[in-house]
Parts: structure tokens; sequence; C-alpha cells
């Protein structure tokens, strides 16, 4: 291990309470006994007790849920399919346009993106509603996914498949059984992606909600707006909780599938 | 695999297996002028050549000369740019690699890395809804041949090298192909699995009546195993032939350079009845050969000739019709035999090999003795190209 220096640690020290500073007093606020924003009164889990009272919050945190799995279910579907042609199939006429374009979403800013969902909902005549967040997420996550997915493939070595074909594969047969398995982990975390994306999602979805159904990211703004409380407090706890939860075993899945590979091979080397 | 010695390549000899030369005989795999282009870059160049059922067929060649584009097109990877690919009489350009009854065994092996070892042999049976027991009947007897029971349940990363290429091996023997491609099989093994694997696949082979198609940039493994040898160069077959006759009639001063080693002396011929008389240096006596290609006087030939076809003495061997005085400039000594590198007056330097028949302490010759190098007029060939 090698020491911190002096300067290295506070500039460390500095840039982490920056970062997370908002955060933990917004946990350790969730805490508070007191109705009262700035004032601490001691510890207490009420808050918590309260908001899982009020219908309201509840909706639309099912609401979330649901358009979270959904949206990430679909975008990485089509964000692997996305990704696995433009990696697989070789320079085809028109690829570097399509590539461009699966990942224009990425840098677009996202009330372009809401707007423009907005106008084509209301041009088709779609009700504004749960379907159309669904529509709206699985749209900007799967640019996502297909970075994510196409990452892995790049460094996957494109003999498996025709080894799998020698053996008496359908093209089919060899994605299911050779590719998938192994570009499983990318895909898991890609859906992991999408999913934490898709849950605290304002601006898109404010842009494509109706009021059928609302998700919390947007509750949780319209209540600010009125003043801010423990409840919400709370509320946002569990949402940090639930993004930290998806984002680290997102990354800790792709990183112990290269770790355990490596340790694997240096005991075959050494055996 | 049994380590009891056996011989090889003797078999063939005995056998006398040549399809090639009977003109009634039908060619398992035919490329009929296939040309293969990657843009502008041809890899392989209006190819023709004829394959027969049972053929240990060997493809030599420097890297990058288009062994493994030959192969892919065999295994339905890659499509020919133009010509025709047959086999067994069917045009087979338009069969998917999934519906040829050809196995590939790659040169990056190609394990499948979440399966085990096991079910990587098993892999390609399954496809064949074979029966359960079948399955795992024939698996045992490849884990058996290739000598990986006790890995069986490893995946490949948790296997040696040497260990994952018999994996490969076993997974593209399992299905016993009629054709089977093996791209470089060999190359990660220590010598001696290697000889002994090399035996195993022409057993196999005598088993099961399977073709193969070798690629490997080991010689002395074409010369072993293969039925025939082709030696490739930028996408041609230079020269396709029994190793011997690779070995002992190159076409062409490629390939006499490209199997084992060789003297090339270069010089103008004269005609003279039925040997020709190449002069190679000024006031040198000239080379005397027989030859079996039209030569004109003053053409300018290669000769080629084999260290261990010339004899090195004390005194000019009177039998044969080739001598040449010279000073020995190196000996390489291998144990059995002894390497001679022979200056010559006019400059050239000449290997000659000799056996060790005596003890080194009373072995005849030392640096700077002048020796006489005496070789028949059949012994060298005479090259045009
Ligand atoms: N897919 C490809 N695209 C472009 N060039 C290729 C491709 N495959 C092979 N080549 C080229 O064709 C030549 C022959 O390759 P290959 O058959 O792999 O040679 P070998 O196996 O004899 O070493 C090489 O110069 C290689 O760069
Ligand atoms: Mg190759």
């Amino acid at each position: 291990m090698k020491r911190f220096s002096w300067f290295n640690a506070t500039s460390l020290t500095l840039g982490f309470v920056f970062l997370y500073m908002p955060m933990i007093i917004l946990v350790i606020y969730s805490f508070n006994a007191s109705k009262l924003v700035t004032v601490w009164a001691g510890f207490s889990t009420k808050w918590y007790v309260e908001l899982f009272h009020n219908e309201d919050f509840l909706a639309a945190a099912v609401v979330t849920l649901k358009v979270a799995v959904v949206s990430s279910t679909f975008a990485t579907v089509l964000g692997t399919m996305a990704a696995y042609v433009l990696v697989r199939q070789g320079r085809f006429h028109g690829r570097t346009l399509f590539s461009g374009m699966i990942y224009a979403p990425l840098v677009m800013p996202e009330v372009i993106t809401g707007l423009s969902l907005l106008l084509l909902f209301i041009g088709i005549g779609l009700d504004r509603g749960i379907v159309t967040i669904i529509l709206a997420h699985t749209t900007f996550a799967m640019c996502y996914v297909s970075v994510v997915v196409s990452s892995r493939l790049t460094t996957f070595d494109h003999s498996l498949e025709e080894a799998a074909l020698d053996l008496g594969c359908s093209p089919f047969e060899a994605f299911r059984l050779v590719t998938l398995p192994i570009i499983a982990p990318a895909i898991i975390s890609g859906w992991l992606l999408a999913f934490t994306l898709s849950l605290d999602d304002l601006v898109i979805a404010s842009f494509t909600s109706g009021p059928s159904a609302t998700t919390l990211p947007i509750k949780i703004f319209s209540a600010v707006r009125l003043g801010v409380s423990p409840e919400i407090n709370a509320l946002s706890t569990i949402m940090i909780g639930i993004v930290t939860v998806g984002v680290v075993s997102a990354s800790l899945i792709t990183k112990r599938a290269a770790v355990k590979r490596a340790r694997d091979e240096q005991s075959a080397e050494r055996s | 695999m049994a380590s009891a010695p056996r011989s090889s390549g003797i078999k063939h000899a005995s056998t006398a297996f040549a399809p090639w030369e009977d003109p009634d005989a039908k060619p398992l795999i035919q490329f009929k002028n296939v040309t293969k282009k990657f843009g502008d870059f041809t890899a392989i160049d209006d190819l023709t050549i004829d394959i027969y059922q049972r053929e240990f067929f060997a493809l030599l060649g420097p890297s990058g000369c288009g062994k493994t584009t030959l192969m892919r097109m065999l295994a339905g990877f890659e499509n020919p740019t133009r010509g025709q690919i047959l086999l067994g009489g069917q045009d087979i350009v338009a069969v998917p690699p999934n519906k040829r009854p050809v196995n590939m065994m790659f040169q990056s092996y190609a394990l499948f890395p979440h399966l085990s070892v096991w079910d990587n042999i098993a892999f390609g049976l399954r496809r064949d809804k074979l029966d359960q027991d079948k399955i795992e009947e024939r698996v045992a007897e490849m884990l058996r041949l290739t000598r990986l029971e006790q890995f069986a349940k490893r995946k490949p990363h948790q296997i040696s090298g040497g260990q994952r290429q018999r994996v490969a091996l076993a997974r593209s023997l399992a299905k016993a192909p009629k054709l089977l491609l093996l791209d470089e099989p060999l190359g990660a093994l220590d010598k001696k699995l290697r000889n002994e694997t090399q035996f195993e696949l022409m057993d196999i082979q005598e088993k099961t009546g399977t073709t193969f198609v070798i690629v490997t940039h080991d010689q002395e493994e074409a010369m072993t195993v293969a039925s025939r040898v082709a030696v490739m160069d930028h996408g041609k077959m230079i020269q396709v032939d029994t190793p011997a006759g690779i070995y002992e009639a190159p076409n062409s001063v490629y390939v006499a350079d490209f199997i084992g080693d060789v003297n090339i002396v270069e010089g103008n011929a004269t005609v003279q009845g039925d040997r020709v008389h190449i002069s190679f240096a000024e006031g040198a006596d000239p080379i005397i050969t027989a030859f079996d290609q039209p030569i004109s006087d003053g053409q300018r030939v290669s000769y080629a000739i084999r260290p261990e076809k010339i004899s090195v003495d004390r005194e000019p061997l009177a039998d044969r019709a080739n001598h040449v005085r010279g000073k020995i400039e190196d000996i390489g000594y291998l144990g059995d035999v002894s390497t001679y590198h022979v200056r010559l007056p006019s400059g050239g330097l000449i290997s000659a090999l000799m056996t060790n028949s005596r003890r080194l302490a009373r072995r005849d010759f030392t640096w700077d003795d002048e020796v006489w190098l005496s070789w028949t007029d059949t012994a060298g060939v005479l090259l045009t190209k």
C-alpha cells in the first residue's frame, strides 16, 4: 500500500466532501424527529413510517418501479440487438451513420428528447400515462445498454460463434448457446444501468407522464416546491439506497467476472 | 495414448495409397479455379486442387500465404470470390457451415469459456440430438484419446495451453466428420506429446477413414503425417506431392529452400548427351547432373543438392561424378550427425552432412582441413524456377 501524502489526502477529502456532503445531510435529516427541516430534535424513523402510509407516494412508487422494470427490460433487448448488429455485421452500408445515431441520444439534452417524444405521442394520439413513460424510458436507456454491451462484444472472439456453427448450430442457436451466456454479465449490468436511469429520471418523465400516472421523482419535485418535508428526505434516502445498490452491483458483476478469470488463468498456468 | 514406439512414414509407402495417381478415383474435395479476394488483396489466387478420401493433406507455407483462408472456405466461413468448391461432387459454396459434414479445429482453439472441458467436447454431439449415453460414451472416448480425463470438469481457462489445444482437437474429432480441418493443431504441445498426437491422428485416420487437411509450419510434422504435402506461397500452390517427392524432387528453388536444408548453386547450363554441365565459377569443374526438363545451352539454372547427399573425404571418391575441393570452415556437431560447412576456392559455401559412425576423438576432419566433396550426378536436382 502506498501512503497518501498530506496534499493528496486533503484533496481527496475535499473532493469527496464536496460530492457527498449534500446527500449525507439529506440522509441524516431523514432521521430527524422534528418536523422542521433545519432543526435537529433527535433520532427517529417516524417519517419512514409515515411515508409508507402515504397513498400518493406509494402509488407513484409502484408506477416508478413498473416503468423501471419494463422499460429497462425492453431497452436491454433492443440495445443488445443494436449492439450486436453494429459490432458483428462488419462494414455494411451506412454503419457509421447508424452507430452515430445510436449514440446521439446520449449527448442530446434531455429536454429535447422529452419534448420530441411528447410531440410524437400527441401526434399519434397516444394518451399520456404509464405506457408513454415506458416508451420514452426505453428509447433513451437503450443507448446506454447498447454502449455497455457493444464494448463487451468488441472484445468477444468471433471464432467462438464460428466454432458453434461448425459444430452444427444454426446462427440463432450459436447466439443463444454461446454468445449470450458469455456476454450475460454485460447485459445484466446494462439492465441495471437502464433500471437506475429510469428510476431517477425527472425531465423526460415529466414531459411524457399524464394525470393518470406520475413517477416518484415528479412527485418529489412538485412536493418540494411546497416546501421540503422530512418525509421527502426519507423517500430520497430510500431512492439513494436503491440506486446505489443498482450501480454498485452492476460494476461488481463486471469486475468480479474479470478478477475470477484472471485468478483462474494464473492457477492454470501454474499447474 | 500408448507410448510404445511406432514407426511412421513407412505406412503410406507400404500400402501404396496413391489415389491421386488413379485416373478413375473420385476426389472428395475439388477446388476449381478458386480465387478469394479481401478487397483488393488476393488471398487465394486461381487455385485448383483435388484432395481424395482418406488423405492426410498437409498445407505448408509462410505465414500469410492463405492456408487459413483455404480452410475457412472448406468450413464455410468464407465464400470464394470466383471458382467452385466441390465436396463429394456437390458444389458446397451455398451450403452454410452448420450443414457441412466438415469440422474444423481453430488455430485459436475457440473453446467455449463458459462450458467445462466435458461440455465443450459434447457440444457438437448434442446438436445432433444423440442419446445421452451415446454422448457420454463418445466424450469419454475423446477424453481418453487426448488424455484429458482428469480435466473433464475444468473450464478452459483453468487448464494449460497444451491441454486447451487437446480439448480443441477432441471437440473437432468428436463428431467423426467426413472431413477434418486442423489449423496448426499441435503447435502448443511439447515435442514428445506432439509426436504421440501425430501418431494418434494417423491412427484415428486409419480407423475412421476421415480425410484430414492439416495446416502446419512444422515441416517435420508434415513429412511424418501427410500423404501429400502442398507448399503454398502468395495464395498459390507451388508444388503438391508426396513428402518424398517434395523433398527429393522439388520443382522450384522456393520449394527446395522451404523444405529442409539445401545447397543452391547457380550457373550456366550446357547440355552434353543425357547430362547437363553447370559451370558455376571461373576455373572450377562444372557440376554434372541428370535432368528431366528441356534445357537450352547457356540457360541460367539453379542446382539444388541436400547436405546428406554429399560425402566429405580426404580424396575424391572415384565412383562419383562430381568433386570439388574446399576447406572446412565450420563443423556443427549434432551427436548422431555432423554438418560440415566447406568453403570452395570460388568463395561459395557448401554444407555436407555425415553420420558420426566413429567416436568423436577418432573423427577424421577438423577445422581448416582441406577436403574433397563428392556426389553423384543424380543426387541433386536441376531447377529453372
Ligand atoms: N477477413 C480478412 N480480411 C482481410 N484480409 C484477410 C482476412 N483474412 C485473411 N486476410 C489476409 O489474407 C492473407 C492470408 O491469410 P491467412 O489465410 O490467415 O494466412 P495463413 O493462415 O497462411 O497465415 C493474409 O495476408 C491476411 O492478412
Ligand atoms: Mg493461419
